[in-house]
């Protein structure tokens, strides 16, 4: 495949994507959206940023972090702290939780990123759990009654904000940077024999996931009225952890479709919690026992179009 | 005195943490896999402790029997069911069907009777002070106390004395060597499931005793908090779960003490994040390598 | 040959496992162009002289220079790009990536794009991509791997995948070549063949070899030099005939196999 032909593929995607912004934001304007679509569409967007992001340190570096509403938690309350204590812009507040949120995935990820697997997970889920204990105990943001938020989450920012998000993944993962990632979760001690800086890479990887989860969290918290430490719980790092693992550890499209699709699902159960949960958990376990490569494995969405031998990762954008 | 006395607090909180820990440490020992369901097998056995002394009507320490023997199959059939299967399979592939399970448990639980909490009837045991050495000492901490050391004595007795025992650490050691012996390592590994899960069924029911409130997301916490108690111990070592299990208690009751009490569920956290990085094979454990 | 410096000085090297000592004490030196056989009997410590070597474990005595330079303490990356690179005993290729790559991968640290340019698409980042596509078919070409580029590394025969990691080693352009076992698994036809790859690589890229092998005869017939190491100390050194003739060796491999 030359330059040329990748390149077209690329604007085409993006050119597909602005279409769809447009119809979604002319249904929008015009009122055929009700409130209700409109908040389940800002919740689809949301969850893709945070399915991506994840999937950059599981499906891609292969590093089982399971604390990713942590970073969601950061970016959240940094971008709040933002627009409503200091009246910042919007965007300004975004990029902060996600700077906030990527410093955090610094902190925890230089020390725990030595750990591997279970461990790494252990790690992960303690610190998530240790954000959510620390924001429960400071007044600044509310402790435990949570803290005021304005409802600036709009689509434009939303769509903007997962094209991003996409583009960032996509093109990290399709580089040379990418391919060594790739190789640590394939086989770290051979990457490392073979010249790739092991330790940096899953710092970057866990950094860049961080920042885009913390953008995510920046839009999730203007979503609400109000955020809640107790949001950002367990609970949420395993909806997060389920989009990538019924997705296809490895695969961006399939994290993409399953946060699409689980949204939907979560937001008809939404009045039965109980059963969503038990859905969630019993199709994980199914998943786990007869198809734990999840939906589409580690191929992505657009290889089924092509013909056997063809490139795998290019534009994703469409479906997004 | 207020110290020794959260001393106290922090060793029988310490001992239902130890008792769920020896479980966790026993099952990642044999099976090499976080059995994030277990402290929803806690939750289930403080449950049918419950319903064993309301509704049977029965004392202490038969409805702790029947908590523990009730425990015991159903990890038995967790095992069956949903990791049997993952045995080959890859370590996240079985870590997520661990979360699964737990999940499972937790919302089928409150899909059957509903998330409203119960409490544990405060007249199962006497709960007299008792004073030593100017310290007043709730009897019920000393009975949680004594009866978590009995049941530790029960498990070193079964461990190293017995034939399961045996066969136990000897599939830990190395399973496809085990099986060359002539040993059913899936037998073993059911007997493991067993045990570490009567042992979180007695947890349970010691714990709704001394804290009254039980309801069906319970066990979460303590659960991971019991993980912790294995990681500091050193996973896989049984000694290891228990020193764990103590020692995290009482760094818990000495936060409280401290006036930190609302940060006291973060402390766990930093104390497994600290010894990850510092000491990652745990208090009791060997620096293994891996083979290239 | 050895007139000159040597290119890889390991003096008095040793590492010790708790209380075990797995290798103590080895002296070896490499010259530049040199193919070189380290035999030794199961377990006498071979892979993990390898493990030294490549930075996989610090040496608790000695020192291992490259060219002069200490690798003390260096992480495997950093050696790695310094000029050793090396196979493993067990194939260890990233097998959910395809043939190409794999080679690749061994390219990143000789990558001139930098993140910021990948993520951005700069134009930088499709000159070093398509540079690395196209030095990396070439190198496919050499060792005939190139009509499998899109195969995935996993999905390849056994011989190819033991061909593949040798190719991937050398794309990182070492000046040292470790290679643990390559012909474990192969039949005698395989094994000729990777024989006659190894000596034209070696012709090709000016290369030094080191190569273990466990199978004595196959050693005796292409190396140069050839250390014997046996409960992780060297026990003797020389030509192939010397080798085969040295009590010590033959006592070694006793109740192992044959010595042919």
């Amino acid at each position: 495949m030359t330059i040329l032909k990748r390149a077209k593929g690329f604007w085409l995607s993006i050119l597909l994507s602005c279409i769809f912004f447009t119809i979604i934001q002319t249904m929008i304007s015009g009122g055929l959206l009700n409130p209700f679509y409109q908040n389940t569409i800002m919740l689809i967007g949301i969850n893709i940023i945070l399915a991506a992001s994840l999937h950059l340190i599981i499906g891609i570096t292969g590093q089982f972090s399971i604390g990713h509403a942590g970073f969601l938690a950061v970016g959240a309350y940094a971008s709040a702290i933002m627009t409503m204590k200091l009246e910042m812009p919007f965007f300004v507040s975004l990029l902060v939780g996600g700077l906030m949120a990527a410093l955090a995935g610094l902190i925890i990820g230089i020390p725990s990123l030595r750990l591997k697997g279970d461990y790494l997970a252990i790690a992960t889920l303690g610190f998530g759990e240790i954000v959510r204990i620390v924001l429960l105990n400071i007044d600044y943001v509310g402790g435990a009654s949570g803290m005021q938020v304005s409802h600036l989450t709009t689509w434009p920012w939303v769509f903007a904000s997962v094209l991003l998000t996409i583009l960032v993944i996509r093109n990290f993962t399709s580089s040379t940077h990418g391919r060594a990632c790739i190789s640590i979760r394939e086989d770290e001690t051979a990457a490392d024999s073979m010249g790739i800086n092991t330790t940096y890479y899953k710092v970057v990887a866990f950094a860049i996931g961080a920042f885009l989860a913390g953008i995510a969290g920046g839009l999730y918290a203007h979503n609400f009225y109000i955020i809640l430490p107790s949001n950002f719980g367990f609970l949420k790092s395993f909806d997060i952890l389920i989009f990538v693992v019924l997705g296809g550890l490895g695969s961006l499209s399939g994290a993409v479709l399953a946060a699409i699709l689980l949204t939907v699902v979560t937001t008809f159960l939404q009045d039965y919690p109980e059963t969503r949960m038990i859905i969630y958990s019993l199709v994980l376990i199914i998943m786990m026992i007869y198809r734990p490569q999840g939906l589409l494995g580690t191929k992505e969405f657009t290889s089924f179009f092509k013909r056997k031998g063809g490139h795998k990762h290019d534009n994703e954008q469409t479906i997004a | 005195m207020e110290l020794i006395q959260q001393l106290v607090n922090g060793l029988s909180l310490g001992s239902i943490y130890a008792l769920i820990a020896l479980g966790y440490t026993m099952v990642y020992g044999i099976v090499k896999l976080i059995n994030f369901a277990h402290g929803d097998v806690f939750m289930v056995g403080a449950f049918v402790g419950f319903y064993s002394i309301t509704i049977l009507e029965l004392p202490f320490l038969p409805a702790l029997l029947i908590s523990m023997i009730v425990c015991a199959i159903f990890g038995v059939l967790i095992e069956r069911i949903a990791y049997k299967p993952l045995r080959n399979a890859t370590r996240i592939a079985a870590l997520i069907t661990a979360i699964g399970v737990s999940l499972l448990i937790e919302y089928g639980m409150i899909y059957i009777r509903g998330a409203q909490p119960e409490a544990y009837p405060n007249d199962v045991m006497p709960t007299s002070k008792i004073d030593i050495l100017g310290v007043s000492i709730s009897s019920q901490s000393l009975l949680i106390f004594f009866v978590a050391i009995v049941l530790m004595i029960i498990l070193q007795f079964v461990v190293h004395k017995t034939k399961i025992g045996k066969a136990m650490r000897a599939v830990s050691f190395d399973a496809d060597a085990a099986r060359l012996m002539g040993i059913n390592v899936n037998n073993t590994i059911s007997a493991t499931f067993a045990i570490g899960s009567a042992l979180a069924g007695a947890a349970g029911v010691i714990f709704g005793i001394y804290y009254i409130k039980i309801e069906p997301l319970m066990g979460i916490i303590p659960g991971l908090k019991a993980f912790v108690a294995a990681v500091l111990g050193g996973i896989g070592i049984i000694p290891g779960a228990m020193v764990g299990g103590l020692l995290l208690g009482v760094i818990e009751a000495l936060v409280s003490a401290a006036g930190f009490s609302l940060w006291r569920d973060g402390v766990a956290f930093v104390v497994l994040i600290l010894i990850l990085i510092f000491r990652p094979q745990g208090l009791f454990g060997k620096n293994k390598r891996e083979k290239v | 040959m050895t007139t000159n410096k040597p290119l890889l000085k390991v003096d008095a090297v040793g590492i010790q496992f708790g209380g075990l000592k797995a290798v103590s004490n080895v002296n070896v030196e490499l010259y530049p162009g040199e193919l070189i056989g380290l035999i030794g009997p199961n377990g006498a410590g071979k892979t993990t002289f390898f493990n030294l070597l490549t930075g996989v474990y610090v040496p608790t005595e000695g020192s291992i220079s490259l060219e002069g330079q200490n690798l003390r303490k260096l992480p495997p990356y950093k050696i790695n790009q310094k000029g050793i690179s090396r196979t493993f005993q067990n194939i260890r290729l990233f097998g959910d990536l395809s043939v190409i790559d794999n080679v690749k991968v061994a390219y990143h640290s000789l990558a001139k794009h930098s993140m910021i340019s990948s993520i951005l698409r700069f134009p930088t980042h499709f000159k070093g991509e398509q540079e690395m596509d196209e030095r990396a078919l070439e190198f496919l070409k050499i060792f005939n791997l190139d009509h499998y580029q899109h195969e995935l590394a996993k999905n390849l025969p056994y011989g190819q995948q033991r061909r593949l990691e040798i190719a991937r080693a050398l794309a990182a352009n070492p000046k040292l070549l470790l290679l643990d076992e390559p012909a474990a698994g192969m039949n005698p036809q395989e094994t000729h063949e990777l024989m006659n790859l190894i000596a034209f690589i070696r012709e090709k890229f000016n290369l030094t070899v080191l190569l273990i092998e466990h199978d004595m005869s196959l050693v005796m017939g292409v190396c140069e030099r050839i250390y014997v190491l046996d409960h992780g100390q060297l026990i003797a050194e020389g030509k192939p005939e010397e080798i085969r003739n040295n009590p010590k060796v033959i006592e070694a491999y006793l109740g192992e196999e044959v010595v042919s």
